[in-house]
């Protein structure tokens, strides 16, 4: 800490704290990696341009290493920026020096969400509207939303989220991962719809429900939209 | 018993200090005691749209901090019976208003009015809160433009929220829609919303349409509350939203194109 400010050093050495993205290798010889990782990044890939990227072996670090600097290229090739590697072994360490990776500690991952077994529910009720700004969370069960919703406000649900009037901002159902919840609204004009962590933003709605009675569901990885009645 | 009134909007320059100065005139000459208050901590201007900038030698400040007597800053409008203007402090800032502060001249406020007129500044930091912590009631003004609407639902959820009345979990602070600047001819044209898409986003009752009205400007550079312009359209506006605050059924103008005569057309095309 006795640090001296030395008016002549050119530089000045600070801690920073940042979180990286981490691509944990499972097979890095399968022949569909980069086609199938081609084929994630191209969904968003807007927040994957450019990122910084570790590569984490905990489960391969049993195996023999593989050539650490072509897959660094082929990366490359793909947008991201593998910067180093966690948990090697001592072969895989020599591998990732060779290839000009650092080797970073273990880190720490964010908690990972179990899907909580659907409980009996009891629903939330708003009676009023929803402004901008405002946030409603219904922890347990439902949200019902019997007023509009205005830009910028944000509602959530454990469970389904419904809202008998102009949904125009941001709703999220099923916060605790249960993929069956649903969104219902009166009217479509929100800003992003989002179930059990799948998103879809205004951009992406199909001109036939914008502004419509619809249901949102979720199937697999991606929502559907389906206008009321139909 | 008195009624306090916040008039705010969230976004700057929509007209807010305008209709402070303009309905708490109108309650006036309707026979209300009213006073009206510059909660615009360090940019005071609605002693400047009352034309009583020559006037002011203590403020609202002095009274929170300085051991002023609220007498000493309260300033009678010389045109209104029952009017009177709190001015704020150009020197200060919004850190200068206490809660306690104003909750101490509110209380003596309300003992000696009818009407508390409390103009806020725009945003929605410390000093909009205070302004509209102690309402009853809000004026929300707004303007048919996007942006301006949004702020206006934004300042709807604080009202809901950040009140007295909310946090004594009383009755919600009744709100009601001003929309001013309203240009029937660019509603037309698409390039301003309509009185029912703002009705339809902010979902509260509609106080008054005021129409864009160049008098508005010239009457704020004399400063004269444009409802005391007999020739004004704004200054009509007003008035009907004035009676409707006072709870009397008048019909909406200036939201449908009027019937024009030839020579208006002629007038029209040459101006």
């Amino acid at each position: 800490m006795a640090e001296q400010q030395d008016e002549r050093l050119p530089f000045r050495i600070r801690g920073s704290l940042q979180t990286l993205l981490a691509l944990q290798l499972i097979e890095p010889d399968h022949p569909r990696l980069l086609p199938e990782l081609e084929a994630k990044l191209a969904h968003a890939s807007q927040f994957y341009r450019d990122a910084p990227l570790l590569l984490d072996l905990a489960a391969v670090r049993a195996r023999p290493p593989i050539d650490l600097g072509r897959l660094v290229g082929d990366l490359r090739r793909l947008g991201l920026h593998p910067v180093g590697v966690q948990n090697p072994s001592p072969p895989w360490r020599e591998a990732a020096e060779q290839a000009g990776l650092a080797v970073f500690g273990p880190g720490t991952q964010p908690p990972e969400r179990r899907p909580r077994a659907p409980q009996a529910r009891s629903a939330m009720v708003v009676d009023r509207p929803v402004r901008g700004g405002e946030q409603i969370v219904a922890r347990e069960g439902d949200l019902v939303v019997l007023g509009p919703v205005g830009h910028g406000a944000e509602i959530a649900a454990s469970g389904h989220v419904h809202v008998y009037a102009p949904l125009r901002g941001r709703a999220f159902a099923g916060i605790d991962g249960d993929s069956g919840a649903m969104i219902f609204c009166d009217r479509l004009e929100a800003e992003l719809v989002s179930i059990a962590g799948v998103y879809l933003v205004a951009e992406e709605f199909e001109p036939a429900v914008s502004g419509a009675r619809v249901h949102i569901r979720r199937r697999g990885e991606a929502l559907v939209i389906t206008p009321c009645g139909a | 018993m008195a009624k306090v009134i916040v008039v705010t909007s969230g976004k700057g320059g929509v007209g807010k200090t305008t209709s402070a100065a303009a309905i708490s005139t109108g309650l006036a000459q309707r026979g209300h005691r009213t006073v009206v208050i510059d909660f615009d901590v360090g940019l005071r201007n609605l002693d400047l749209v009352m034309g009583v900038e020559r006037r002011v030698v203590f403020d609202f400040v002095n009274v929170i901090n300085d051991g002023i007597r609220l007498n000493q800053a309260l300033i009678k409008d010389k045109r209104v019976d029952n009017l009177f203007i709190l001015p704020t402090s150009q020197t200060r800032d919004k850190d200068a208003l206490t809660r306690e502060g104003v909750e101490r001249v509110m209380e003596e406020l309300r003992a000696e009015f009818d009407y508390i007129i409390c103009d806020s500044p725009a945003g929605i930091e410390k000093g909009a809160q205070m302004a509209l912590y102690f309402a009853d009631e809000a004026i929300v003004v707004t303007n048919p433009e996007i942006s301006s609407v949004r702020d206006s639902d934004r300042i709807l959820g604080l009202l809901h929220s950040r009140s007295r009345r909310a946090e004594l979990g009383l009755d919600p602070i009744r709100a009601h829609l001003l929309l001013t600047r309203y240009d029937l001819d660019r509603v037309q044209r698409g390039d301003m919303l309509k009185l029912e898409d703002v009705v339809d986003i902010l979902a509260i009752p509609v106080l008054g349409v005021i129409p864009n009205d160049p008098m508005v400007l010239h009457c704020s550079n004399l400063g004269l509350p444009v409802i005391l312009e007999r020739k004004s359209r704004a200054g009509e506006a007003y008035r009907d939203a004035v009676a409707r605050l006072l709870g009397e059924q008048v019909e909406m103008r200036f939201v449908k194109p009027e019937r024009r005569g030839l020579l208006d057309w002629l007038v029209r095309r040459s101006a």
